[in-house]
C-alpha cells in the first residue's frame, strides 16, 4: 500500500484571545489519497476551516497556535519544515481556493495578472509566457473568450466566473492536492452545480487529491469518496459515503442527516437537534455532543469517547458507536 | 373554499439606472420585478423561489410598501394596498409583517431584546397598553422558544438562531395575518435551520398565519410551502402547488433548477437526470427580447426571440411561461 498524499494527525490548534484560550481543533487526524475526494462536514465553528488553514500555514500567529500534531504531505511534516520550504509546497504542492471568490481576489489588479504572478515567481517565466499560459488556463476553467478577459478585473466578472478564475489561479502550479473551502457556497445552485462539475472533472484529469470542506450534505453525497464529520474541533465519524448516509455511526450525523428538508421527499417531519453548537472557550466535558445528544448518558458527561472502529476506515468517536451504526 | 387575503396584479418595479453628477440622465432601468401576479389564501404558504438577481426580494420590499410599485397593484382583504393612506395604511402596517434574511444585521445591537420586540407598541399603542407591554413581550419570547427572562439582554448575546427567533417575535408583536419571510433560515447552519422552520411551521397552525416565503433553497421551499412560484428575472415563470411544482414541472427553467440541486443520497450518483445551464442570469437592466430565459434554454426556438410567451396552463395542469411547455420530472 502506497502513503498517503496528505495525512493529518492529532492536531492541536487554539487560538489565544483576551476572553481566554479557544480549543479551535482538538485532535483532528484524516488521509487523502492522490485522486481521491475527501468531504469535511461540518457546521460553523467546527473547525473544518481552521484544519485547512493549518495545512497550508495560512493562520495567523498570534493568535492561533498549533500545539500538537503533525501534518504529513508526501511524508514531509510540513509542521517542522521551514518558512521557506512551506511556501514551495504552496500551490506547487497544495493549492487552495476560498469561499468567497470577490474578496479572496485583489480587486485592483487584472485577473491574468494575478494568475501570472506566480508563474513569473515561481517559474521564472517572462509577461509574455505567463500570459499565454493563464489564457490556456482560463479557457481550461471554461471562461468564455479567456483571451479578452484575461484582462478584465474581478468586478467585471460574474460570481460563477470569479469562482473559475480563482479555480485557474489555483492550478497555475499545477498541484497535487487542492482544498475547496466552501467553493460554492455563495452561488446559485445552477451555477453551483456547474463549478462542481469542474472541479471533478479538473480531479479526475490530474488525479488530485481533493478536501471538499462544506455543510452541504447534498453535495457531499454527489461528489465525496470518503466524509469526515466535525463536531466542536474533532472528527466525530469518519466513513465511505455510502456507508455514512446508510447508516451514520455518530448521533450528531445521524440527527444531522434527519434535520434535513429534502427535495425529493414531501411532508416529512423535520427532526430537531435542540440546542446550540458549543462554545469553543467552554466545550463541555466528556463526549461534547452529549448536552445535544439524544441517547446521552452519564458516562458521556465524564469520559471523552474514544474513536470507535467500525470496520475498515470507519471511526465513530461515540460511546456506543455499534449501538447507533446496527439501527441504520 | 379558500379565502384570498392578498391579490397582486401585474405588479412591476423598475429602478432607474443614473449616471452624471449634477444633471443626471437615466440611461435604463433595472427590471427588478416585471409583471408578477399572484394570489395568497389565508393560512397558506406561498413559496417564490429564484436564483439571486431574479428580484424576489424586491418583491418583499414592494409588498411591505417599503418601495413604492412602478405600476400594477395589490389588494389586502380586498382594499388596494397602495391606495391605502393614514389610518388604513397603518392598519395594514400591522397586518403585513416581514421577517428578514440576516439575524446579525436586522436587529439593532444597541437595543435589549425588550426594546426591539416592544417597539411595535410603542406605534401601535392599542395592540399594548403601556402597563402590560412588558408581560406581552415576555409571551412573545415564551412563543417564538426563547426564555422569558432574557429580556434585557442584547442581541450579541443570543446565537444566530436565537436572533432568528427575534425577529420573528418581533414580527408577531402585532399579530399579523400575513408575514413575508425574506430568506429567514439561509444564514442558519443546517441543524438550527430546522428548529427555525419546525417554529415557523408550529405558528403558522397556533396563529393562522399566511406567509409569503421567499428562498433560494428549493428543499426549504417544499418543505414548508402549498404553493410555490418560481421566478426568474423579474417575471413569474411557473406557478402551482407543491405538488405539481417539484413533481411535474413544464417550465425548463423549473427543471433545470430541480435538477441542479444536489440530493443527500450518494446511491442516486448519476441515476438522475441532470440539467446543466451554461451560462448566468443576464443583466436584469437589458433582458432577453421575447422569453427572457431563451439564452441559457436548449429548447430555445426563434418563436422564443420574438414573442414572450404567456404564463398560461400548456401542458399539465399549471400555468407555465414557456412555448415548449412539457411536463417532466427530475428530482
Amino acid at each position: 500500500m502506497t502513503a498517503p498524499l496528505l495525512e493529518v494527525e492529532d492536531l492541536h490548534v487554539e487560538f489565544r484571545t483576551r476572553d481566554g484560550v479557544a480549543k479551535v481543533l482538538n485532535g483532528v487526524g484524516y488521509q487523502v489519497n492522490a485522486g481521491e475526494t475527501l468531504a469535511v462536514l461540518g457546521e460553523s465553528g467546527s473547525g473544518k476551516s481552521v484544519t485547512a488553514q493549518t495545512i497550508m500555514g495560512i493562520l495567523d500567529t498570534p493568535p492561533a497556535f498549533v500545539t500538537k500534531g503533525a501534518i504529513r504531505f508526501n511524508g514531509e511534516d510540513l509542521l517542522a519544515a521551514s518558512a521557506d520550504r512551506r511556501r514551495d509546497v504552496r500551490g506547487d504542492g497544495i493549492a487552495m481556493i476560498f469561499q468567497d471568490a470577490l474578496s479572496a481576489l485583489n480587486p485592483v489588479f487584472t485577473v491574468g495578472f494575478q494568475i501570472e504572478e506566480q508563474l513569473r515567481v515561481r517559474r521564472g517565466m517572462t509577461r509574455k509566457e505567463a500570459r499565454a499560459r493563464a489564457i490556456e488556463l482560463l479557457d481550461l476553467v471554461k471562461i468564455p473568450n479567456a483571451k479578452n478577459r484575461v484582462g478584465e478585473y474581478p468586478h467585471q466578472f460574474s460570481g460563477g466566473m470569479r469562482q473559475r478564475a480563482m479555480i485557474a489561479m489555483s492550478l497555475a502550479l499545477d498541484p497535487e492536492m487542492l482544498i475547496a473551502d466552501e467553493p460554492t457556497t455563495a452561488l446559485d445552485v445552477t451555477v453551483q452545480a456547474q463549478i462542481m462539475d469542474l472541479l471533478r472533472e479538473i480531479q479526475t484529469e490530474r488525479d488530485m487529491g481533493l478536501i471538499l470542506i462544506t455543510h452541504d450534505l447534498g453535495v457531499v453525497a454527489d461528489v465525496a469518496d470518503r466524509i469526515a464529520v466535525m463536531y466542536a474541533g474533532r472528527i466525530v465519524e469518519h466513513a465511505d459515503v455510502y456507508q455514512l448516509f446508510r447508516a451514520p455511526g455518530h448521533p450528531y450525523t445521524e440527527s444531522l442527516l434527519e434535520s434535513l428538508p429534502r427535495l425529493d421527499l414531501k411532508g416529512q417531519e423535520l427532526k430537531t437537534i435542540k440546542g446550540l453548537p458549543p462554545s469553543l472557550t467552554n466545550i463541555p466535558s466528556g463526549c461534547p455532543f452529549h448536552p445535544r445528544c439524544p441517547r446521552a448518558v452519564d458516562v458521556c458527561k465524564t469520559e471523552v469517547p474514544a474513536n470507535h472502529r467500525l470496520g475498515l476506515d470507519r471511526t465513530s468517536a461515540c460511546h456506543f458507536a455499534e449501538e447507533v451504526v446496527s439501527r441504520g | 373554499m379558500a379565502e384570498p387575503i392578498l391579490e397582486v396584479t401585474d405588479l412591476v418595479k423598475h429602478f432607474p439606472v443614473r449616471v452624471g453628477v449634477l444633471f443626471k440622465r437615466t440611461i435604463g432601468h433595472v427590471k427588478a420585478v416585471d409583471g408578477v401576479s399572484f394570489t395568497l389564501n389565508k393560512g397558506e404558504t406561498l413559496g417564490v423561489v429564484g436564483e439571486s438577481g431574479c428580484g424576489k426580494s424586491t418583491l418583499a420590499q414592494v409588498l411591505m410598501r417599503l418601495e413604492p410599485p412602478t405600476s400594477g397593484g395589490a389588494k389586502f382583504e380586498g382594499r388596494d394596498m397602495f391606495a391605502m393612506r393614514g389610518a388604513e395604511l397603518r392598519k395594514l402596517r400591522r397586518d403585513i409583517q416581514i421577517v428578514l434574511q440576516d439575524p446579525y444585521t436586522s436587529l439593532n445591537p444597541r437595543m435589549t431584546v425588550g426594546d426591539i420586540i416592544g417597539e411595535p407598541f410603542e406605534i401601535h399603542t392599542d395592540v399594548a397598553p403601556k402597563g402590560s407591554r412588558r408581560r406581552k413581550v415576555q409571551d412573545l419570547l415564551d412563543t417564538v422558544g426563547l426564555n422569558p427572562e432574557h429580556i434585557h439582554r442584547y442581541p450579541h448575546q443570543f446565537s444566530g438562531g436565537q436572533r432568528q427567533r427575534i425577529g420573528i417575535a418581533r414580527a408577531l408583536a402585532l399579530r399579523p395575518k400575513v408575514i413575508v419571510c425574506d430568506e429567514p433560515v439561509s444564514a442558519l447552519d443546517v441543524s438550527i435551520q430546522a428548529q427555525v422552520m419546525n417554529l415557523l411551521g408550529e405558528l403558522q397552525s397556533d396563529l393562522g398565519l399566511s406567509y409569503v416565503f421567499i428562498a433560494h433553497d428549493l428543499s426549504v421551499v417544499r418543505h414548508l410551502s402549498d404553493r410555490v412560484a418560481v421566478m426568474y428575472l423579474g417575471k413569474i415563470v411557473e406557478t402551482g402547488t407543491e405538488d405539481q411544482i417539484y413533481e411535474r414541472p413544464t417550465h425548463p427553467y423549473t427543471q433545470a433548477l430541480l435538477s441542479a440541486v444536489p440530493v443527500p443520497d450518494p446511491t442516486q450518483r448519476g441515476t438522475r437526470d441532470v440539467i446543466r445551464l451554461t451560462g448566468d442570469v443576464p443583466s436584469p437592466i437589458n433582458p432577453p427580447s421575447g422569453c427572457h430565459f431563451r439564452t441559457r434554454c436548449w429548447k430555445a426556438q426563434d418563436i422564443c426571440a420574438t414573442e414572450e410567451p404567456e404564463l398560461v396552463v400548456r401542458a399539465g395542469d399549471h400555468p407555465s411561461a414557456c412555448h415548449f411547455a412539457e411536463e417532466r420530472s427530475v428530482v
